[in-house]
């Protein structure tokens, strides 16, 4: 495993006996004790992540927001100091580079959170944009400069409460404050990938092991378990969210992936808008669906959908909910194949297994 | 991590138990280990044949789909019908409430060619 990276929690997720996977270029835990018990931890209690790997840039300076405006598809004039927004970054063609969270810390001073393995991309492409619309701001990579823990569950609230001088009553979901967390000061944001209450904790890479520690010591009891990729994979599902390189990738449309919401294509112009207005007028020729298996199966990815024995997409996740015990699968398919009551099947090893299109999410 | 001395082992992490005339085969507590929570598994019918080293069955966990290989080859004459609706079990208790399925073999001795519980512990180490 050359070159692969490290957080600084390596050392405490081997000594917890995790088992470790290579995940966009980092050596991750993907397990510690079991996906299934981890998973259902995080939904009736609470978890803690090692989200280091996800990348941080800067965008700083009076034209910061202008620019921020171009590169992203949502809308950011919406946004109050100490708000933070789900958007995306798109290609000229309307495909996706990244999607994205974004943080404003003040009208002159905003934060990205990129997905680990798109953090190169993602910094190369911004600077290509910023080299077409030039102005007063700068684009800077701080991916180095932060880890980040993610602390997710009912109890999460409880937990950390206790722990941070952060008035967490009036910290609302997607807002952010910089605070004190066990004495070290960090950023607090009221965000996750979970689908649960919780936070996600942007702190100097030299605080995340007295991090990790306090927080599992004050969350122990209260039902606090290290949670790895696997459950992370599983509870995003569960809920829909998009993961890139599965829902999403630079050959798919927000429009078909659900992201109608962020696209904001009634705002000033951004890269990718074009595209995107002339794909909303023809006619989006994909979207992407529910399917919930209702026979004994799991749906992976790639496994070919079928309706009315016609070829009509491909699941991009599936698994078998550990909430619900079905599989369940996340399914890109013709936008004329999901019209009327299509019945659909999901092909596993030569097989036809029935699925049903459910409403999203599915827990 | 346990590897009982009653029975054989394969290279591919399967257990078989030879009893009277007839054959049980599962999977190992290190296959079940590396696998993580089994969700899922698809096995033979009474009156299937199995052939050595194809598979004849598929186990799934969260993240992945193993085949499951036949050490030798026969006809299937009982299938585990609990763990369709237990499949944890292949995870709890993988040399007994986790065992797949009974065969009658065609040739007893090609178990004579399998790995014993010290050699199978040596093979895994060395993977």
């Amino acid at each position: 495993m050359a070159n692969v990276k490290k957080t600084g929690l390596n050392q405490v997720h081997r000594d917890l006996g995790a088992r470790m996977v290579e995940f966009g270029g980092w050596d991750m835990p993907v397990q510690y004790t079991g996906v299934i018990a981890e998973h259902l931890a995080v939904r009736s209690a609470a978890g803690l992540f090692d989200v280091s790997h996800m990348g941080e840039f800067e965008v700083t300076g009076p034209d910061a927001m202008a620019f921020l405006q171009f590169a992203t598809i949502n809308d950011l004039s919406t946004l109050v100091d100490g708000q933070v927004q789900y958007s995306a970054l798109c290609y000229a063609d309307g495909g996706i580079v990244d999607d994205i969270t974004l943080y404003r810390f003040g009208a002159e001073k905003y934060m990205l959170c990129v997905n680990a393995a798109n953090i190169d991309k993602d910094f190369a492409w911004l600077q290509e944009l910023a080299a077409q619309r030039k102005g007063d701001y700068q684009l800077v990579n701080r991916s180095a400069e932060f880890a980040q823990l993610a602390l997710q569950g009912p109890k999460a609230a409880a937990i950390l409460g206790a722990l941070t001088s952060a008035d967490l009553l009036s910290l609302k979901t997607y807002y952010f404050c910089e605070s004190d967390v066990a004495g070290m000061s960090m950023i607090v944001s009221r965000t996750g990938y979970t689908g649960e209450d919780g936070f996600e904790l942007y702190c100097a890479p030299d605080d995340v092991e007295p991090l990790w520690q306090a927080l599992l010591e004050q969350g122990t009891p209260q039902g606090l378990v290290p949670v790895g990729l696997g459950a992370r994979d599983t509870l995003r599902l569960e809920k829909a969210y998009a993961l890139y390189g599965h829902e999403l990738s630079a050959e798919v449309l927000p429009l078909e992936a659900r992201l109608g919401w962020i696209t904001k294509l009634g705002k000033s112009d951004f890269c990718g808008r074009e595209a995107l207005l002339k794909a909303k007028s023809g006619g989006v020729r994909r979207q992407l669906i529910g399917l919930r298996l209702t026979q004994p199966g799991v749906p992976r990815e790639q496994y070919i959908v079928r309706a009315a024995g016609r070829d009509v997409g491909q699941v991009t996740s599936g698994t078998m909910s550990p909430s619900s015990r079905q599989g369940i699968a996340l399914a890109l398919v013709e936008t004329a194949a999901v019209a009327g009551d299509a019945e659909f099947t999901i092909v596993i090893r030569g097989r036809e297994v029935s699925a049903e299109k459910v409403k999203l999410p599915f827990v | 991590m346990d590897f009982p001395e009653e029975l054989k082992y394969t290279e591919e992490h399967e257990w078989v138990l030879l009893e009277g005339d007839l054959v049980s085969i599962g999977i190992s507590d290190f296959a079940q280990d590396q696998l993580g929570d089994v969700v899922f598994v698809e096995l033979p019918e009474a009156g299937d044949r199995v052939e050595i080293g194809k598979p004849f069955g598929v186990v799934e966990s969260v993240k992945a789909v193993s085949d499951i290989y036949a050490p030798l080859a026969g006809e299937v004459v009982e299938v585990n019908a609990d763990l369709p609706d237990a499949p944890e079990s292949i995870n709890t208790s993988p040399y007994e409430d986790g065992w797949m399925i009974r065969i009658k073999p065609d040739d007893p001795a090609v178990l004579d060619g399998l790995m014993n519980a010290a050699a199978y512990q040596a093979f895994i180490e060395e993977e």
